[in-house]
C-alpha cells in the first residue's frame, strides 16, 4: 500500500565492493525479489495500469474502446449511485469495524488466560477466516433466510416474527455486517492475542500491587500497550470495509432495492451487467483515492495514539 | 529517488509492452484437430438444464452431415450467460457459434461481434424461416443471426384444483377481472391462486394488455393512467394471491417447485415449462393470458450467431443453419416441447399439437395473433433493472405505484438520455 523508501541506517557502513562482486550482488538480490516482483507486476501492477488507460475510455468489452477523457470521473462524481454506493459502503464499516473489533478483543482476551481447551478454542474461532468467503454467505443466507432460516424459526420459538433479513432493505446491511463479522472475528483475534502475549506480566502486576482494579489495568495498561495491534487491525479491516464485496454479492447481490449496493458490487455491475468497464475502472480508481486518503490520515494520526513502547 | 522514478518509468514502459504483446499474440492459430477435423464451439444457454439431450440430438444428425465438423457443446444458465459471453469476447476466446435472444441482437450486431452469415455461407436460400422471425435478426440489411427458436408466455393452471375449489376453468376471454376473482377464490390452505412475477417483463405486456405504450419518440411514456392499471395489476397479486418476497426468500425456481407441488393454481410463464410438467401428479393446461383492454402475449425470440472471430465461418454458417432450420432441429424442437421452430412451413408446426399434454396447445399459436415485443434500448440491461427494481419497492409497500412510476421514468428517460 506505502510505498516509502527506508533509507538505511547511517551508522551501517556499506562495505566498498570491487565492481564484479557489485554486479554479484546485485543479481543475487534480484534473484530473491523474483519470485515475488514477477507476480506483483503480472497481477497488480500491469492490470493497474490497464485499468487507469481502460478509465478514460468507454468501453462495453466487444466493441473497440473509445477515448472519452475524463467523462467517467465526471459522470460518477455526478452521479447519485456513487453516492449511494459510497454511503453504502460507510454504512457497513460503521457497522463491521465496531463490532468486529469489540468481538475479536472480547475473544482474545478470555482466550489469552489460563483455560482448558484454550487451543482448541482458538482454532475453532480461526476456522471461519479460513474459509472460503462464497461459503461463509452461503451458509448464513441460508441461517437468516426469512422463511426457512434456523434463526427466523428460532425466534418464532419465543413467540416472536423474525425479520426479513436479507429481503427489508432495513435489515440487509446488517445481516451482511453480520456475517462479515463473525468470519473476521478469528483474524482480529489472532492479531490481538499476540499483542497481548507481548505485554510484560510485571507491568500488570505491578499496577496490581500499587492498588489499580480490572477496569483501571485494563484501560492503562493492556490498551496502550496493545494499540500497535489495534492500529494493523484497523487499518487491514477499514482497507477490507472498504473493498467489500464477495458476501454482498453472495447474499443480496446488492438489493433489495439497492439497499447493499456497496461501491465493488457496482463495479461488477457496472462492467459485467451494464458493459460500462471504462465507467467501472474509474469507479475503482475513485475507491483507490478514497482508501489511499484514509489509510494516509491514519498513518499520520497514529503518532498520537499508537505507542510501540 | 531518481532511481526509484526511474524503476517506475521502466515499469511502466514493460507494462505497456506487456500489454502490446498479449494483444498481438492473443489472437491464437488452431490447428485443424487430427484428421483434418473442424472443431466448432457452441455456446448455449436455453439447452440447460432440460433439453442437452436435444441439442445432442440435432448436433449428431450435423455432424452425421459434416462429418469433418466437430461441435462442442458449451452452457451456461441464462443469469450468468451474457457475463460469460462478453468476457470471453473481450477476452478474444469467444465461441466460434452463440446463441442470442432478440433483446441482446441489437447490442452485438452494432458492437460489430458478429459474423455477416448472409456473406459467410455464399447461399442465401432463406426459403425455410418464416419472414417475420428472419427480419427480427438482420441489422442494417445484413443477417447477422439466424432465428432458431421461439416461445410464448400463457397462463398454466392446475386443473384439479379449479376443480376442487368449484371454479370455472380459464377461458381464453378471461380478462384480468376473471382472473382475480379465480385466484381470490383458490388462495387458501397453502394453496396460492396466483404467481406474476413483478418485473419489468411482465410490466412492459401487462402495460399493452391495458392499452399503453412503453416509450414513444425516444422517450418513456409508460408513466400513464394505463402503466399505473398494470403496475397495480401486477403489485396486487404480491401478498394477497400470491406470496411476498419474504415468503420466497430468493428461493430459486420457487414458483416452479410451487406449481409442480401442486400448491399454485395460475402461472404466468413460458412454454418451455412444458416439458417438466411431464409427469406432475395433477391435471394441468393453459390458455392465452387473459388480457385488460386488449390482449397481448410476451414472445421471445431465441437465434444463433457466429463470432467475427472464428476461424470457420463456412462451418459456423452451417451449422447456425442446421441448427435453426433444419427438418432435424424443428422436429426435435416439436417432439421436446423445446420451444417453436421458426419455420415457415406449417405442416412441421403442426406436429406441435399432437402431444396431448397440455391439451389446449392450440393457445401457443393463438397467443402469437396479438404479441407485445420487449422495449430494445442501447443501456438494456439498466433500463430492465430500474424498472424490475422501482416495481419490487411498490410491491414490498415501500412506494406507492404512482411514486415508483415516476421514478422509474425518470431513471429510464435518463438512460434514454
Amino acid at each position: 500500500m506505502t510505498l516509502t523508501e527506508v533509507p538505511a541506517p547511517a551508522a551501517v557502513k556499506q562495505p566498498v565492493r570491487p565492481p564484479r562482486k557489485r554486479l554479484r550482488y546485485a543479481l543475487t538480490v534480484a534473484v530473491f525479489l523474483l519470485p515475488s516482483a514477477v507476480p506483483l507486476l503480472l497481477f497488480t501492477l500491469i492490470p493497474m495500469a490497464g485499468s487507469l488507460w481502460t478509465s478514460l475510455h468507454e468501453w462495453n468489452l466487444i466493441t473497440p474502446m473509445k477515448w472519452v477523457g475524463l467523462d467517467n470521473y465526471a459522470d460518477l462524481l455526478a452521479s447519485e449511485e456513487t453516492r449511494a454506493a459510497f454511503g453504502h459502503t460507510l454504512y457497513f464499516i460503521a457497522g463491521y469495524l465496531p463490532l468486529v473489533y469489540a468481538g475479536g478483543l472480547g475473544l482474545a482476551m478470555l482466550l489469552n488466560r489460563a483455560m482448558k481447551g484454550r487451543d482448541l478454542f482458538r482454532a475453532i474461532y480461526f476456522l471461519p477466516v479460513v474459509t472460503s468467503w462464497v461459503v461463509v454467505a452461503l451458509l448464513w443466507k441460508w441461517l437468516l433466510n426469512p422463511a426457512s432460516g434456523i434463526v427466523n424459526w428460532a425466534i418464532g420459538l419465543v413467540g416472536l416474527e423474525g425479520p426479513g433479513w436479507w429481503t427489508d432493505p432495513d435489515w440487509a446491511m446488517p445481516s451482511i455486517i453480520l456475517a462479515s463479522a463473525w468470519k473476521d472475528l478469528g483474524f482480529v483475534m489472532i492479531i490481538l492475542l499476540a499483542g497481548l502475549q507481548a505485554i510484560p506480566n510485571e507491568y500488570l502486576e505491578a499496577a496490581r500491587v500499587d492498588g489499580a482494579n480490572a477496569w483501571q489495568r485494563f484501560r492503562r495498561i493492556t490498551l496502550p500497550l496493545l494499540s500497535p495491534s489495534t492500529f494493523f487491525v484497523v487499518v487491514i479491516s477499514l482497507i477490507n470495509g472498504f473493498q467489500v464485496f464477495d458476501q454482498v454479492h453472495v447474499m443480496t447481490g446488492g438489493g433489495p432495492a439497492g439497499a447493499t449496493q456497496v461501491v465493488v458490487e457496482q463495479v461488477y455491475n457496472l462492467t459485467f451487467k451494464y458493459g460500462r468497464a471504462g465507467a467501472a475502472s474509474a469507479l475503482s480508481w475513485l475507491l483507490f483515492a478514497v482508501v489511499l486518503v484514509v489509510t494516509l490520515i491514519q498513518v499520520r494520526g497514529q503518532r498520537r495514539w499508537v505507542n510501540y513502547g | 529517488m531518481a532511481g526509484s522514478a526511474r524503476v517506475a518509468a521502466a515499469t511502466l514502459i514493460t507494462a505497456l509492452l506487456a500489454t502490446a504483446c498479449s494483444q498481438g499474440s492473443a489472437t491464437r492459430t488452431e490447428e485443424p484437430a487430427a484428421g483434418g477435423k473442424v472443431t466448432l464451439r457452441y455456446f448455449t444457454f436455453s439447452a440447460a438444464p432440460d433439453h442437452v439431450k436435444d441439442l445432442d440430438t440435432i448436433v449428431a444428425a450435423f455432424e452425421k452431415e459434416n462429418p469433418t465438423v466437430d461441435v462442442q457443446v458449451e452452457t451456461a444458465p441464462y443469469d450468468q450467460y451474457f457475463t460469460k459471453l462478453q468476457t470471453s469476447i473481450a477476452g478474444q476466446t469467444a465461441p466460434d457459434t452463440f446463441e442470442l435472444n432478440y433483446e441482446n441482437f441489437v447490442t452485438y450486431a452494432t458492437a460489430g461481434s458478429l459474423l455477416d452469415l448472409g456473406a459467410a455461407g455464399g447461399d442465401t436460400d432463406t426459403s425455410g424461416y418464416a419472414t417475420e422471425s428472419l427480419n427480427a435478426f438482420k441489422h442494417d440489411g445484413k443477417q447477422f443471426a439466424l432465428p432458431a427458436s421461439f416461445s410464448t408466455v400463457v397462463l398454466l393452471y392446475n386443473k384439479d384444483l379449479f376443480e376442487k375449489a368449484g371454479v370455472p376453468l380459464p377461458t381464453a376471454d378471461w380478462t384480468w377481472e376473471d382472473e382475480q376473482a379465480a385466484a381470490e377464490k383458490l388462495t387458501a390452505d397453502g394453496v396460492y391462486g396466483d404467481f406474476q412475477p413483478v418485473t419489468f417483463f411482465e410490466f412492459y405486456k401487462a402495460l399493452k394488455q391495458a392499452g399503453g405504450e412503453f416509450m414513444a419518440g425516444g422517450k418513456s411514456t409508460f408513466n400513464s393512467p394505463q402503466g399505473v392499471k398494470a403496475a397495480k395489476w401486477l403489485v396486487g397479486k404480491v401478498g394477497k394471491t400470491m406470496p411476498t418476497e419474504a415468503e420466497i426468500g430468493g428461493t430459486a425456481d420457487f414458483d416452479t417447485n410451487l406449481f409442480k407441488s401442486g400448491k399454485l393454481a395460475m402461472w404466468h410463464n413460458g412454454i418451455w415449462q412444458f416439458a417438466g410438467l411431464k409427469d406432475v401428479p395433477f391435471a394441468w393446461d393453459v390458455v392465452v393470458e387473459p388480457g385488460d383492454s386488449q390482449k397481448a402475449s410476451a414472445v421471445f425470440h431465441n437465434s444463433v450467431a457466429a463470432s467475427t472471430t472464428t476461424k470457420h465461418p463456412r462451418e459456423a454458417y452451417a451449422w447456425a443453419k442446421f441448427l435453426s432450420s433444419s427438418n432435424v432441429a424443428a422436429t426435435t424442437r416439436i417432439a421436446s416441447s423445446w420451444e417453436l421452430p421458426p419455420v415457415s412451413d406449417q405442416a412441421v408446426l403442426q406436429g406441435y399439437l399432437k402431444d396431448p399434454v397440455p391439451a389446449n396447445r392450440q393457445a401457443v399459436f393463438d397467443s402469437l395473433d396479438s404479441i407485445a415485443l420487449p422495449p430494445v434500448i442501447a443501456r438494456q440491461q439498466e433500463m430492465q433493472d430500474a424498472v424490475t427494481q422501482e416495481l419490487t419497492e411498490a410491491a414490498a409497500g415501500r412506494k406507492s405505484v404512482e411514486e415508483a412510476l415516476t421514478e422509474a421514468a425518470s431513471k429510464v428517460d435518463a438512460l434514454l438520455g
